[in-house]
């Protein structure tokens, strides 16, 4: 099924191939990215017309602590389900990294031993998840379901009902002040806003995703595996040693990811952060990526991880609870992807 | 003549972009068999969809005894006695025989729960009509691939078609078991069935065919009984030209060793494969589908590393433990497989081109686009790809600029060694020719080509020796000028024994 | 002989009874039938609940939304109770059987006619259907008090030495075999996912199966959320949170597999009790409560290693010595 050449052209010469195809404003507008944008514009306008409270530097970044930590690990879910694989332990192993740490506080580890721990007990996990998956080849799915019982039962089994509450007070300094102060720059009434170290190490690592995905051979690879997992073994691309490293990222970011929490919180229970694998891998589908493989960016998620923390914050200015939040957030998910498919149907192509 | 069972007249059928049909007429006569004849994308399986009520014509009328019928489901259509045994078999590995034969319509008694007594009962006795000993409740992943058609078979006969359609039926099946199957199709015609009989294989449509109907571009371009044409007559039909079945053998001096390949092992698949390459040189590997000649050539490119034996590169011996260390040697491997293993059809053909031999277009960190660009320009020129743009999705493009694209995917490795496997295998007859001169020309530029091939004009046309496979190992070796046809084909097959 | 050593039903089954007596043999009272009994009350919902959850499965898909359909479910009952008292019982546990059933159509429709992958359309269902108690709820939650008597009574009758949601999970369990095993469009789960495109050719509608499965898996979530809620007497929204993982893990443990087409009634109930052996036996043998999760996990990740290694496929047979042994690699 070749695509239509333009007339002229075939006139031309029948063989004569462009470099790239030429560019439609249609085809502009409705890239994914186009869409998740337009949502966030419209995120904004509508909050800040409901509250005066929305647009405030302090507000904003205060409504960045909630969201980080989990578009941190969010990131590195991009990348395993742009390979056709999910990690649903992430979120016990956040649990099991931060009781670690809270361990680690108690055996008078300073701020940078605490991170290490957590990032450490993380890619263990990791390892574990990668091992099974891609060593003894087994589905992620349910490999990731059990490793997700297992790491949270081992936090259950070892901190029962007990609490960590004890950590170095630098460590929660990090954790629970701006990283970056507010600033006035003199002119114009512009300010360097103020950045709690979470949103920054987001903003730094979605950055280096961005550019390792979209600009450098292993992205490349990681797309030819999402699409064709075969093929791209057989064009000698290491699948399974690219997935096993994506797996260990995965349990590492977790890790990374319970240390900013548990320095925010300044406390943790064997149920910290349960149930956050299902807002990240929201967050990632919200984003663009495709749960079939080999389609998807990193802007995307970044766009869908901005979308949903400032429904988030926004809903909860007008003390909405979480839970009312979240169904605007999962009718969100769906609508966003069922309205295209809808509309595709509804004039009469064929979907299946 | 008697009055045909079924009839099409002016059948037409589009798809966004493509006219896959256009005012097509057939009839199909009990107890004949008509051959369905076209090359790839000419519309051959598009009827087959029309008359089993997958796809809904868009115009023209489907005739049963006369009466018109339309079908909106495969169910309608086996209620007219109309029944197809598919190009691939498409089963249920995880069921049972009785299953498979009778899913969609499996026999219910009171309170229309599913009789498995009688279901097992009736697929039996339809295995034993033609003398299949399966038992019916093994389940379908223990049985071999001609055990799967025997159930197909079954399956279609539990229809009581009037009419029985096979889409290449024996493309997976040795010669013996070709032998069963004409011999099935002859008793179904002596029942009175009608048979539509697709097979690209000449030989085997002369076989057992009565008519034949030939399509082209989705357009009936002739029809009649067999007797009444010749082979060259049927392919000048089918390509709309004549083609030159000869091939255009190049004379290249043949080099030193490239390639040294000693008693190549693994488990189950391939045992003692051993030869020697050289320079310039198409080896020919001959074979009948299943003789593992594709395990052995995966294997040494490193899909799933052999157990045994040595591999020596221009003297140096190489160990291979994945496509990576084979590549990075100078091996390339073009699959059979195209769609699954050969093309990544959501890429488009700029990253298919480069992605085996992406590290070479690294600049400091990053891939240069223009790197890459001016690599997949240079490639597909040389091998004449037809797309509108470099970055078109393979998807795209069809089955035969696809593999042209793959090819152009191994070239850019810059390969000593290139192994082809079935490369002409489901395109067109124009990309054919082109991927056949192309290969001459690579001999020609000092590449050492191993061609995994189960047409023997191909191999005997291309080829400057012959390896014969079967049942895992080589068999028989023949050099250009000293082989026949017979002979090749008798050594693949094990029908005449040679002196081993 | 060896096909029993291959059922993979019988090797669970050898398993569990080995389990049964050893901590019977450690701890006696577990034998008893008073414990027994609660064992399988207390698992009576993750049966029935997992069998619907294979269904699913066998089309190759799954509903992460079943346990936020069930606590929906089950509110929904639990306020037909609250402001109409009078209504007869079975009409309480219809209107928490028809919610539920309405939404694992929602669910199905966006599968089956949109196309959309069921992780991402139950993922969002999920959320949803949870807020939705809150909202309902007003942020509050029906309790013991305020739900009828015979509501709550119903779980806690026994018969024959039973209790009703046994009975009911035995019924179920019975019409599940039947469905599955005794009707076209019960094997026609399996053909879906077995082969989607062979189905296809067999006339059988993906879309139809798919619909009809998620539909199964929400009335049946409906049914369960009764049962919870007036076993428990209190109905929110964080009931049963999280426990669409516990029935997946019954599914897995008892053979079902994630790709589609595989999997038996008689396995995945295996599994289910697996489970609720598991969690009956910690306080027995006084382990403590919170081994359990680990325990669990520990269990779904043997058990998919098993599976994975009964279902290997290694190198092809092609040469006659290896043909002639049937002998594959491990």
């Amino acid at each position: 099924m070749n695509a239509p050449v333009p007339h002229e052209q075939v006139a031309q010469d029948r063989y004569a191939v462009l470099d790239a195809a030429p560019r439609t404003v249609r085809d502009t507008l409705l890239r994914w990215e186009v869409i998740l944008v337009i949502l966030l514009v419209l995120t904004v306008v509508v909050n800040t017309l409901v509250s005066p409270y929305f647009l405030d530097v302090y507000n904003l970044a205060d409504a960045t602590f909630n969201f980080s930590e989990k578009a941190i690990i969010a990131l590195a879910m991009a990348l395993l389900i742009l390979v056709r694989d999910i990690d649903l332990s992430v979120a016990a192993i956040v649990a099991l990294a931060a009781m670690t740490i809270g361990y680690a506080a108690e055996a008078g580890f300073g701020p940078a031993g605490l991170f290490a721990t957590g990032i450490g007990v993380g890619l263990l996990c990791g390892v574990f998840n990668g091992v099974l998956v891609t060593f003894a080849r087994l589905p992620a799915i349910v490999v990731t379901i059990g490793t997700m019982s297992l790491f949270r039962g081992l936090t259950q089994v070892i901190l029962g009902d007990g609490a960590k509450t004890q950590y170095p007070p630098e460590f929660l300094e990090l954790g629970q002040s701006y990283f970056i102060k507010l600033r006035e720059l003199g002119f114009g009434g512009l300010v360097i806003p103020p950045v709690p170290l979470s949103f920054l190490v987001f903003l730094v690592l979605a950055a280096l995703f961005g550019i390792v995905l979209h600009k450098t051979a292993i992205g490349r690879r990681l797309f030819a595996i999402g699409s064709n997992p075969v093929a791209a073994r057989f064009s000698g691309i290491p699948v399974d040693r690219l997935r096993f490293v994506l797996f260990v990222l995965s349990g590492a970011l977790s890790g990374l990811a319970a240390a900013l929490l548990t320095a925010r919180l300044g406390s943790l229970r064997s149920n910290i952060g349960i149930g956050w694998e299902l807002d990240i891998v929201t967050m990632v589908i919200l984003g663009g990526v495709s749960i079939a493989g080999g389609v998807g960016s990193i802007l995307g998620v970044f766009l869908a991880v901005l979308v949903l923390g400032l429904v988030t914050f926004g809903m909860s200015l007008n003390n909405i609870p979480g839970q009312v939040v979240s169904v605007y957030i999962g009718a969100l998910l769906i609508a966003v992807i069922a309205i295209p498919r809808l509309v595709e149907k509804l004039r009469g192509g064929v979907v299946r | 003549m008697p009055e045909p069972i079924l009839t099409l007249s002016d059948v037409s059928k589009s798809f966004p972009g493509v006219r896959a049909l256009h005012d097509v007429s057939l009839a199909l006569h009990p107890g004949r068999v008509t051959a369905l004849i076209g090359e790839n994308g000419a519309g051959k399986s598009t009827i087959v969809k029309i008359l089993t009520g997958i796809y809904k014509p868009d115009a023209g009328a489907i005739r049963v005894a006369g009466e018109e019928r339309s079908f909106s489901s495969p169910r309608d259509a086996w209620a007219a006695g109309i029944a197809a045994i598919h190009q691939e078999t498409v089963m249920f590995d995880e069921l049972t025989v009785a299953e498979n034969i009778f899913m969609g319509h499996m026999p219910t008694s009171g309170a229309r729960l599913v009789d498995w007594g009688v279901m097992r009962a009736r697929a039996a006795e339809l295995l034993k009509r033609i003398d299949a000993e399966i038992p019916p409740e093994f389940k379908l992943k223990r049985l071999s691939v001609a055990q799967k058609h025997l159930v197909e078979i079954a399956r279609a006969l539990s229809h009581e078609a009037r009419v029985v359609i096979m889409d290449e039926p024996t493309a997976a099946l040795s010669a013996n078991e070709i032998d069963d199957l004409f011999r099935i199709v002859a008793a179904l015609k002596a029942e009175g069935r009608a048979v539509v009989f697709i097979s690209h294989k000449f030989d085997e449509i002369f076989r057992i065919a009565d008519d034949f109907v030939c399509l082209r571009d989705g357009e009936k371009v002739g029809e009649g009984p067999i007797a009444s044409v010749s082979e060259p007559q049927l392919v000048r039909m089918m390509v709309g030209r004549p083609v030159e079945q000869v091939f255009p053998k190049r004379d290249v001096p043949i080099g030193e060793v490239v390639l040294s390949v000693q008693g190549l092992s693994n488990a189950t698949e391939y045992a003692d494969v051993s030869f020697d390459l050289h320079r310039g040189e198409i080896l020919g590997l001959y074979g009948l589908v299943g003789a593992g000649r594709t395990e052995a050539m995966q294997g040494l490119f490193g899909i799933s590393p052999p157990t045994r034996g040595a591999v020596r590169l221009e003297g140096r011996p190489l160990s291979v433990r994945s496509p990576a260390d084979a590549i990075a040697a100078g091996i390339a491997y073009v699959p059979e497989d195209r769609q699954d293993q050969g093309a990544i059809l959501s890429l488009g053909i700029r990253e298919n081109v480069t992605l085996a031999d992406l590290a070479r277009h690294v600049q400091g960190l990053f891939l240069s686009h223009a790197s890459e660009a001016a690599d997949t320009r240079k490639l597909g020129r040389r091998l004449s790809v037809k797309a509108s743009h470099w970055e078109q999705r393979l998807g795209e493009l069809s089955g035969g600029n696809q593999q042209k694209v793959v090819i152009a995917k191994w070239l850019a490795t810059k390969p000593k060694v290139i192994i082809l496997d079935e490369p002409t295998k489901g395109i067109d007859v124009g990309s054919k020719a082109a991927v056949h001169d192309f290969i001459g020309e690579l001999a020609g530029e000092g590449l050492a080509v191993v061609l995994i091939t189960s047409e023997l004009p191909e191999v005997m046309g291309l080829a400057d020796r012959v390896l014969v496979m079967k049942e895992g190992r080589v068999v028989d070796e023949f050099s250009r000028g000293a082989w026949s046809a017979e002979g090749i084909v008798a050594a693949a097959t094990g029908a005449r024994r040679q002196a081993a | 002989m060896s096909a029993v050593f291959r059922s993979r039903e019988a090797a669970l089954a050898l398993i569990l009874a080995l389990g049964i007596i050893a901590i019977s043999a450690y701890q006696p009272v577990f034998a008893r039938w008073g414990n027994i009994s609660d064992l399988l009350t207390e698992t009576s919902v993750l049966f029935m609940m997992a069998l619907a959850q294979m269904v699913v499965i066998l089309t190759r898909g799954i509903d992460l939304s079943v346990a936020a359909n069930l606590a929906l479910s089950g509110f929904v009952a639990a306020l037909v109770s609250q402001y109409y008292p009078e209504t007869p019982l079975i009409f309480m546990i219809l209107a928490g059987v028809i919610t539920g059933l309405a939404l694992g159509f929602f669910n199905g429709a966006l599968i089956a006619f949109l196309n959309i992958p069921p992780i991402v359309v139950t993922l969002g269902t999920l959320a949803v259907f949870r807020g939705l108690i809150i909202i309902l709820a007003g942020g509050g939650q029906v309790n013991a008090s305020e739900m009828g008597a015979t509501f709550q009574a119903f779980p806690k009758q026994v018969f024959l030495g039973l209790t009703t949601p046994v009975w009911i999970a035995i019924g179920v369990s019975v019409l599940f075999w039947l469905f599955l095993n005794m009707t076209r469009t019960g094997r026609g789960f399996y053909a879906v996912g077995g082969n989607p495109i062979a189905a296809r050719y067999c006339g059988i509608s993906q879309s139809r199966q798919e619909l009809l499965a998620y539909a199964v898996a929400g009335a049946v979530a409906g049914l369960c959320g009764y049962f919870w809620v007036a076993r428990y007497g209190v109905a929110y929204s964080e009931i049963a949170n999280g426990y669409e993982l516990t029935v997946i893990a019954a599914c897995v443990i008892g053979g079902v597999s994630i790709a589609g087409g595989v999997g038996t009634v008689a396995g995945t109930l295996l599994g289910a009790l697996f489970l609720g052996v598991v969690m009956t036996a910690l306080p027995v043998l006084q382990i403590s409560p919170f081994w359990q999760m680990a325990i669990s996990g520990a269990v779904i990740l043997a058990a998919v290693i098993i599976n994975a290694r009964a279902e290997a496929r290694p190198g092809k047979l092609i040469l006659p010595e290896a043909r002639r042994t049937g002998r594959r690699a491990a």
